[in-house]
């Protein structure tokens, strides 16, 4: 493999590991910091693209992008008020948020569960004339999506620095603790999975603008995605403030893409993704409790290989 | 001012194992008053703390704080005016975050999207070093570093560094090594009469419940079947309280953890 194959590999991955990063981000904010697992990442990251979609295709190339991170406002909302107000199970919550955007997904698509844009103004084709004939005409996609990750991280470290940010830390870290400072968890909750679900919707509109099309199933599995790619950055950076460890989720959402692209190359079939995004998740949840158990599991071990009653003390064990 | 009144709880009512935890229990408690309660295992009295920071709503009755009833009203409504500290130390702090950021919290000065002022930090850094822990130095340090006995004095100055109406200590020295239980506890009177505040404190130890504040309650079956102040606290011996309880209740008094020893 030449240079020249390599070069485009490495691009495209960054492409769409930055895209996928402002998801990875989002679960950053809500698995990481609240402590809620948000099952509705999926359902979200869809609409985020149906939405997106549908304004860019009626016209408003720029406003599709507030309007896919409104729809993830309102969506961060409804899943937050289930858990927080109605007495519904936070796990359950997303799951049923997820189910019903199914449906409103393919009715925001005006009834049909693919939307093309091959001739559609997106950020993207605008950026790409602006460029068109200079050095960095092919990048424009890498351009976009790494604004957009930037622009998210530094709001992150001037947001989670704040009191609503440093509240939003507690209630993931000690519910108790945030009602005696007089603050609402389900307020910090709420806050924080809005917030959130604007980042995934932002994801899912640029990745549908960028490959110029949305079908109803381009968020699935999302969300084990984007945990397996937070995962692996929290592996890499696993000391630092909040800033580093956010950068290190961009850089697992990279890694993750990466490692994907090259096992590509060796003929891994392309619908593998997920099953590889599943693997990764459960190797960094179940490791670090198989490493507490290791002990345990090695005296057991031990003494069932000693049925002739041998003691520890004789030195052969 | 707290004044209780007629408050009672049932858990689980309508089962087998309905238990009627509060039983119109009757409390007033004036301004600058410090209260150590006392009693057997399930006595009531974390219940009785539980009920006037909201963390459940009585069935019936009224609790008025400063005038204002807050019988109704949600736990984090309340924490404004009431600060808590509980036995466990883990309870009060966010281990994961720093020693000023859990400060900045409890302090709830400024805007949702203020940040951190140099007037801020300099203000924890000078109540910190009245501790004299050395915290002052490591406050960019995770709260989960500190030992027990330094995350609790922490919790107090959370707890009380905007000055609570009242202050409720349920145990909070119980978790502590002896050295470790002293300093907090000189800590908790120190701020208490530099604030002048109203305080109930949930002991097991009966010298300390005499010695301390100015009052002292028993509990059981959830209600105050005790209240001495003044004189004949005073003059009140860890033996006298002994015998007034079983005189009252008509047995002996029975807590795992009681200390009666006067050196323990």
């Amino acid at each position: 493999m030449g240079i020249g194959e390599i070069l485009p590999l490495l691009q495209t991955a960054l492409e769409l590991g930055l895209i996928s990063a402002l998801t990875v981000l989002a679960l950053y904010l809500s698995y990481t910091m609240l402590n809620v697992c948000d099952l509705s990442t999926d359902g979200c990251f869809t609409m985020g693209a149906t939405v997106g979609a549908v304004v860019a295709i009626s016209g408003h190339p720029y406003l599709s992008i507030p309007a896919a991170m409104a729809a993830g406002v309102v969506s961060g909302f409804i899943v937050a008020l289930l858990q927080t107000k109605m007495g519904v199970e936070s796990l359950l919550a997303g799951i049923i948020v997820n189910t019903a955007w199914y449906s409103i997904n393919i009715a925001i698509m005006g009834n049909s569960s693919l939307l093309n844009m091959n001739k559609t103004e997106t950020v993207f084709t605008q950026l790409k004339e602006i460029l068109d004939g200079t050095f960095l005409g092919s990048a424009y996609k890498l351009i976009i999506a790494a604004v957009a990750v930037i622009l998210v991280v530094v709001f992150l470290a001037f947001f989670l620095r704040t009191r609503l940010g440093l509240a939003i830390r507690a209630t993931g870290n000690n519910p108790d603790m945030v009602k005696s400072s007089s603050i609402n968890p389900a307020f910090t909750t709420i806050v924080g999975l809005c917030i959130a679900n604007a980042f995934t919707a932002l994801s899912g509109c640029l990745l549908a603008q960028s490959q110029k099309s949305v079908n109803i199933d381009i968020g699935s599995g999302m969300v084990t995605i984007a945990l397996a790619s937070l995962l692996i950055g929290q592996a890499l950076v696993s000391k630092g403030g909040i800033t580093a460890k956010a950068c290190g989720a961009v850089a697992g959402a990279f890694v993750f893409r990466l490692v994907y692209t090259i096992a590509l190359r060796f003929n891994l079939p392309a619908y593998m993704l997920k099953f590889v995004s599943s693997v990764i998740v459960i190797i960094a949840i179940s490791g670090p409790y198989f490493k507490t158990r290791l002990p345990l599991i090695k005296r057991s071990m031990g003494l069932k290989r000693r049925p002739d009653g041998g003691s520890e003390g004789n030195g052969h064990a | 001012m707290l004044n209780i009144s007629e408050i009672s709880k049932t858990f689980n009512p309508g089962t087998v194992n309905a238990k009627l935890v509060l039983d119109k229990l009757d409390l007033k408690v004036e301004d600058g008053e410090f209260v150590t309660i006392i009693g057997a295992n399930g006595a009531g009295k974390s219940t009785l703390f539980n009920a006037i920071s909201g963390n459940f709503i009585t069935d019936s009755g009224r609790i008025e704080l400063d005038g204002e009833d807050i019988t109704l009203a949600p736990e984090y409504v309340r924490a404004r005016k009431i600060g808590r500290l509980f036995q466990d130390p883990m309870r009060g702090t966010a281990a994961g975050m720093t020693i000023e950021e859990n400060l900045m919290l409890a302090a709830g000065r400024g805007g949702w999207l203020s940040h951190m002022t140099k007037e801020q930090r300099d203000e924890f850094r000078e109540i910190l070093s009245k501790l004299n822990m050395g915290l002052e130095d490591r406050m960019k340090q995770p709260m989960g570093l500190l030992s027990g006995g330094q995350r609790q004095a922490v919790t107090l100055l959370m707890a009380t560094i905007n000055p609570p109406s009242l202050l409720l200590l349920d145990e909070h020295t119980a978790a502590l090594d002896p050295a470790a239980a002293d300093k907090v506890l000189e800590i908790t009177e120190d701020v208490v009469k530099k604030e002048r505040l109203t305080c109930l404190m949930i002991t097991h130890n009966m010298q300390s419940a005499l010695t301390l504040g100015t009052r002292t309650l028993m509990m059981d079956h959830g209600k105050i079947i005790l209240d001495v102040s003044g004189k004949e606290r005073e003059s009140m011996t860890v033996q006298d309280l002994l015998d007034r309880f079983k005189d009252i209740a008509g047995r002996t008094l029975d807590n795992d953890r009681m200390l009666l020893d006067k050196d323990a």
